[in-house]
């Protein structure tokens, strides 16, 4: 027994040194190396060329070209100007992440452990929106929630909108939008994190005294956790940044970031644009950086 | 009742129209090591699954002492199960997955009790690892003792050895066996490996198709099997048919192809017309042809070696008969005795008193385990 006890330790296994191992390291940075070039021109240039062009001279003008000042004022003038709809846009974001979470978990948690034979087909219909253009599917909400639908009828009928309520162009109808266009990021990661959740885990739960709520809360959504830290992820970052729910289903009022960005970079006025878009990167790593640390899953991320 | 027995009676489990226990009753006695003993899909995983809850019987009633349980859920049993691929929790550490029971139950101070319990298995140094960083058998040990902390009435291993290898599965056999007879508990073992069930329970039931074909103690279900199932599945058999010819209130004497063999009515499930007349391989004695043998022992004669497997302790003859079968015989290496190679003619020799009498209307391979079941 003791025997047994003693004689285990894994990873004890030692990999050969040398050759080999160099020539697998070389394997890998061959393997890293498209991507590696493609993030290089593609992320880490406009990067550089952003910051930069967020420090120009706000005076200048796309005819006359834009100096480098260093001026940091643009940071300044970009957040005092804009922000209530830095502030709108994370409150709006993180509003519709939480929906994702109270409409995706339980259809995740169903495709995973009840759907039977209807799995691929349930997951198939997660994903069957993507088939049509993201602008269509946003522009045919407008339908949905128009003064003249169906569902704005029905509300009236039942009093929760007065005669003369509106859903679209609303907060409500930008965050359903937005909680519409990012639930598949939502359902996904959390559905191959409940997917590999052994169900005898859960019988374990019931044998040693768990109800099925707590066993709920000390198995199952401990074991879902990577997928739900990935999916409010996946669905938080795009939509504090997005502007066509705001464009298609908002008003002036619901104006998110992404709408001032848009507007600033048409008319021009790129260092202020600029500005914004890094303070917007910047507020969103360390949100995410925080919820990563609190979540306790820095290693699942 | 005062005791704390497990009772089954008629319980009946139907999934869809395959019945998978069929009107099973069953008494587990307070403190006993039990063994359910089968072949896969025989009912005994379902059976265990019904005593802890985690499925339903279709009938019947499950008591605990004077308690119907039948109705209880699974959180609110006196009732622990070692799971089959252990299932322990993997986002926990040892000592949590030790913990988890008691805490389910409000116990607030569970260091001590946890300590104590690894102690028992033996892991006290991996109490903060994950599961996934322990061996197999260390797992099973964790498994055992996230369930026994608990103190249940009763402890239900489901094929708890069954992914441990052949070294590890004896150790373990052996260490089972020591923690039931220092905690007390009933065990209900769950396997389908007839040397671990002998090993370690008290009592075997050996179950079949949904039903119990014959429950006992190890030693009565080996040397006196009640039907060609049990006579198979538990060691191995040899069974010749044959007619009775006479029978007394001592022996039976049976007529097999051309011999006259003996066999004690007490040992006879049957005893009229056809039967199946059994011996075990290790109880026969291999001599040369025509060799002299006057002790009023069973004798078939005119056998042919076709094959000698030496297994070191012993070594395994097959014997072709007149009649085309070919029978089993184990004999020990005491160096004692004659060998023989293949193409001796032999005789078999048995004493009478070993001899069992079946009913010919059971076939005559069943409980035979045949390669895809292995």
């Amino acid at each position: 027994m003791s025997a047994a006890a003693a004689h285990v330790g894994p990873g004890e296994q030692q990999v050969p040194q040398g050759q080999d191992e160099r020539k697998r390291g070389l394997t890998g940075y061959l393997l890293l190396l498209p991507g590696a070039l493609w993030l290089l021109v593609f992320f880490v240039v406009p990067l550089v060329t952003l910051i930069s062009t967020s420090l120009y001279d706000p005076s200048g003008s796309v005819f006359a070209g834009y100096e480098m000042t260093f001026h940091w004022r643009n940071y300044v003038d970009a957040v005092q100007g804009y922000g209530p709809q830095l502030w709108r846009s994370f409150l709006y974001a993180g509003t519709a992440t939480v929906a994702a979470v109270l409409l995706g978990f339980p259809l995740a948690y169903a495709i995973a452990f009840k759907a039977g034979r209807w799995k691929n087909l349930m997951l198939i219909l997660v994903i069957a929106p993507f088939f049509t253009s993201f602008l269509i599917r946003t522009l045919s909400w407008q339908m949905l929630l128009g003064d003249n639908g169906w569902l704005v009828d029905i509300f009236r009928t039942l009093q929760i909108l007065g005669p003369d309520g509106h859903l679209l162009a609303t907060p409500f109808a930008v965050v359903t939008g937005l909680t519409y266009n990012f639930l598949p990021f939502m359902v996904l990661p959390l559905y191959a994190s409940l997917e590999k959740l052994d169900p005898r885990l859960l019988e374990a739960g019931a044998d040693l005294y768990a109800t099925p709520l707590t066993t709920f809360r000390k198995v199952t959504l401990p074991l879902a956790m990577p997928g739900l830290v990935a999916g409010t992820l996946l669905t938080f970052i795009p939509a504090a940044g997005d502007y066509i729910n705001s464009e298609l289903l908002g008003t002036p009022n619901t104006r998110m970031i992404g709408n001032e960005i848009q507007d600033l970079f048409a008319a021009g006025s790129y260092p202020v644009a600029a500005a914004l878009s890094v303070t917007l990167m910047a507020a969103i790593v360390a949100l995410v950086t925080v919820y990563v640390r609190r979540s306790g899953s820095e290693e699942l991320v | 009742m005062t005791r704390s027995d497990l009772v089954l009676s008629s319980v009946t489990k139907r999934f869809g129209s395959f019945t998978a226990v069929d009107d099973l009753d069953l008494t587990v006695p307070e403190g006993s090591f039990f063994a359910l003993l089968g072949p896969s899909g025989c009912g005994k995983t379902t059976t265990l699954r019904m005593v802890a809850g985690l499925e339903e019987p279709t009938s019947g009633t499950v008591h605990l002492g004077d308690q119907d349980i039948s109705g209880l859920r699974p959180y609110k049993r006196p009732v622990n199960t070692v799971f089959q691929s252990y299932a322990l929790f993997p986002h926990l550490s040892i000592a949590e997955n030790v913990a988890f029971g008691l805490r389910r139950r409000g116990v607030k101070d569970v260091k001590q009790q946890v300590g104590e319990m690894l102690e028992l298995v033996e892991l006290e140094q991996y109490a903060g690892r994950r599961p996934a960083q322990l061996s197999g058998g260390q797992q099973q040990r964790v498994a055992l003792a996230r369930a026994l902390i608990n103190r249940p009435q009763v402890l239900l291993l489901d094929e708890p050895l069954g992914a441990l290898d052949l070294k590890l599965r004896r150790q373990m056999q052996i260490e089972l066996k020591r923690i039931q007879t220092e905690v007390g508990i009933t065990f209900v073992h769950v396997t389908h490996d007839q040397e671990e069930a002998m090993t370690m329970a008290d009592t075997i039931a050996v179950m079949n198709g949904g039903v119990i074909e014959q429950m006992g103690r190890p030693l009565d279900l080996y040397e006196n099997p009640a039907t060609t199932f049990v006579s198979n599945f538990l060691g191995q058999s040899n069974l010749v048919g044959g007619q009775v010819l006479e029978r007394s209130s001592q022996s039976v004497l049976i007529d097999v192809h051309g011999s006259k063999l003996l066999a004690p009515s007490d040992r006879a499930r049957s005893a009229e017309g056809d039967v199946w007349v059994g011996i075990r391989p290790e109880k026969v004695f291999l001599a040369a042809a025509e060799s002299e043998f006057d002790d009023g022992s069973n004798l078939l004669a005119g056998g042919v070696v076709t094959d000698v497997s030496y297994v070191g302790v012993s070594t395994q003859y097959l014997a072709r008969m007149p009649w085309g079968q070919e029978l089993m015989v184990f004999e020990q290496n005491t160096g004692a005795r004659d060998s023989f190679r293949p193409g001796d003619r032999v005789d078999l020799h048995w004493m009478p008193a070993h001899t069992f009498l079946l009913d010919a209307t059971q076939a005559a391979d069943a409980g035979v385990e045949k390669e895809e079941d292995l």
